[in-house]
Order: structure tokens, then sequence, then C-alpha cells
């Protein structure tokens, strides 16, 4: 039944359900996320562009791109391009997101 | 506390989480951090871009819409121009082209982005989260009229309908009717009338 020609994010006219109207309003780490693109995406840092995003946004797979939240997928794509770019390294960031989760488990006991 | 942590296999989509700390949301502490450490970005500026997105709402884009209300040589300039136009009124619109798209006595304008989310927040702020949503994006382009009803708005059916879909590179606004029995009225009023969702064309302003 698959569209060979349409990509997953490009659902304009497929049929879907109601509108839900239901807003939430932006928590910290979501606004961080946004405030990271506008930096890395100025002319003088130059690192993320709005279609590199959009590119990692699109290449999330089907499953990962419904099943994630708006900035989840943001933040997803933004270390894709930073990774690509060897702005950090996947150990560096494998290692730093230990050392925060453990800092966040601290936090909690 | 809601548990965030599980994957269902349905692929339904899950709401944004202000709970403990998630898997991405330990990613965007990671990164924001080693961008830090390698000297990217500043903390300093982290927090000034969040204190910038904030201070960018829908009462920005009411100033505009008021201003174009009262002033039709501005209105012309908007409709020529719109960043520039927002730029005399010390609205930055950042890299983004910003085209506003005019109702008329039986035309009724609505944006959407059907490919992501675009959306003319350097003017009104952040989306809300059913601009983003599957449901608005896949249907508003096909039943436009359908979706318009189940935000309250009834469009005529001898009105014409336009749906504009954003680009990467430009940004959509609807410039409103101005409510009849607003004659003399301050730009300060009319702004009251001016909400987000009518700038998006999924409502009209409010009734004086």
């Amino acid at each position: 039944m698959s569209d060979p020609g349409r990509g997953h994010h490009d659902m304009g006219g497929l049929p879907a359900g109601p509108v839900e109207r239901g807003e939430h309003d932006y928590a910290l780490w979501e606004k961080r996320v946004d405030a990271l693109l506008m930096l890395l995406s100025d002319k003088t840092r130059d690192l993320v562009r709005v279609d590199e995003l959009r590119r990692g946004i699109e290449q999330l797979g089907s499953g990962a791109y419904d099943e994630l939240s708006y900035y989840e997928r943001w933040i997803a794509s933004i270390t894709g391009v930073l990774l690509g770019k060897g702005v950090f390294t996947s150990d560096e960031l494998g290692r730093k997101m230990a050392e925060v989760e453990a800092r966040a488990a601290g936090d909690r006991t | 506390m809601s548990d965030t942590g599980q994957h269902s296999h349905d692929h339904a989509p899950r709401p944004d989480q202000d709970g403990p700390l998630t898997y991405y949301q330990a990613m965007e502490t990671a990164v924001r951090e080693l961008l830090i450490e390698k000297g990217v970005v500043t903390a300093e500026e982290v927090r000034a871009a969040v204190e910038a997105m904030d201070a960018r709402s829908p009462a920005q884009g009411a100033r505009v819409v008021a201003r174009a209300w009262s002033d039709p040589a501005f209105k012309a300039r908007l409709l020529e121009d719109g960043s520039a136009a927002c730029a005399e009124l010390g609205i930055d619109m950042g890299p983004t082209h910003l085209v506003v798209v005019e109702n008329g006595e039986k035309l009724h304008n609505v944006i959407v982005c059907t490919l992501c989310s675009c959306y003319p927040r350097f003017l009104i702020g952040l989306p809300p989260d059913w601009y983003k949503a599957r449901a608005y994006r896949s249907r508003v382009v096909r039943e436009p009229r359908a979706v318009l009803g189940e935000f309250g708005t009834e469009i005529p059916d001898d009105w014409e309908v336009r749906v504009h879909d954003s680009t990467a590179d430009m940004r959509y606004m609807v410039l409103p009717r101005r409510p009849a029995g607003t004659e003399g009225w301050s730009e300060d009023q009319l702004a009251e009338l001016v909400t987000r969702d009518c700038m998006i064309g999924v409502t009209l302003p409010k009734s004086p």
C-alpha cells in the first residue's frame, strides 16, 4: 500500500483523524534544543543548517518519526549532524550522556 | 509521575515530556555541555537565545495586524514585503522571508507546513502542538473546510478557501479582515482582537 514516491514525513493530503487541540507549554529542555539550533545555524557558526536539520529528521525512519516528540526529533537530528561533522565523537557523546544520567539519578536519590 | 521510558510498538505519538530525565533530554544536556566545553557556544548565549524566543509571542503579530488595519500604506508595504514591514516595527524575522496573505470579502486563507512544521516563529513565537501534528498537516490541504469546522470556523460555501503550504525559507501569516464595529479604535484596542489562531487562519478575529 505504501507510495514509493512519498517520504513518511510528506503527509499532505493523506487521511488522518480529527485535529487534537490540546497544547502544552514548552519545557525548558525543549526551548534549549530550539536555542541550540538558533545558535548552531547562525551565520558565524553555520554548523547545522535548517535543511540539514530537516534531512536528519526525515531520515529518522517512519517508526521513530511518529514515536518521538517534536523536539526529540530535533535533538536527534542536530546530534547526528554534529557527529557527522566531527564536532564531537560518539565516544565523547556516550560518556557525557552517561555522566548526565548519573547526575540526574543522583539528584533523585 | 508517569512512565515515559517505555517504547510501545504501535507507533502512537507520545506527548512531550516534563517528567524525569528521558533519553533525549539527557542527549540535549550532553550536547549542550559538549558544545560549551568545546567553545562552540557559551552558556550565556544559550540562555539569551531561550529568552529571545520566550519574548516572541502572538502579541507581536497582533501589533503588526493592528497597524495594517489602521494604516493602508503600511498594509501595502506588509503585503509587498512582510519581513521589511515587520522590521519597521522593530521585529526581526531572522533568516526567513515573511509572506502575508490577506483575507478578503469572500476569501479565507489558512497556513500549514505539510512537510515539517515551518511557522512564523520569529513573529508570533513557537507553534501550538496541533500545528505540528499529523492530523492538521495531512488534512488541511485536502479538506480545509472540515478542519476549520473543528476549530469552530464555518466558512460559507460561496467563499474561496486558500491553503498556503510553507517552505523552509519562507513563512506565511494570515492578515484577517478588520472586524466591523471597530471604527475609530486605537491600534492597541484593535490588537486585543487579534489571536494567534486567526493569524494561522484557523479562526477569525474576536468580535468587538
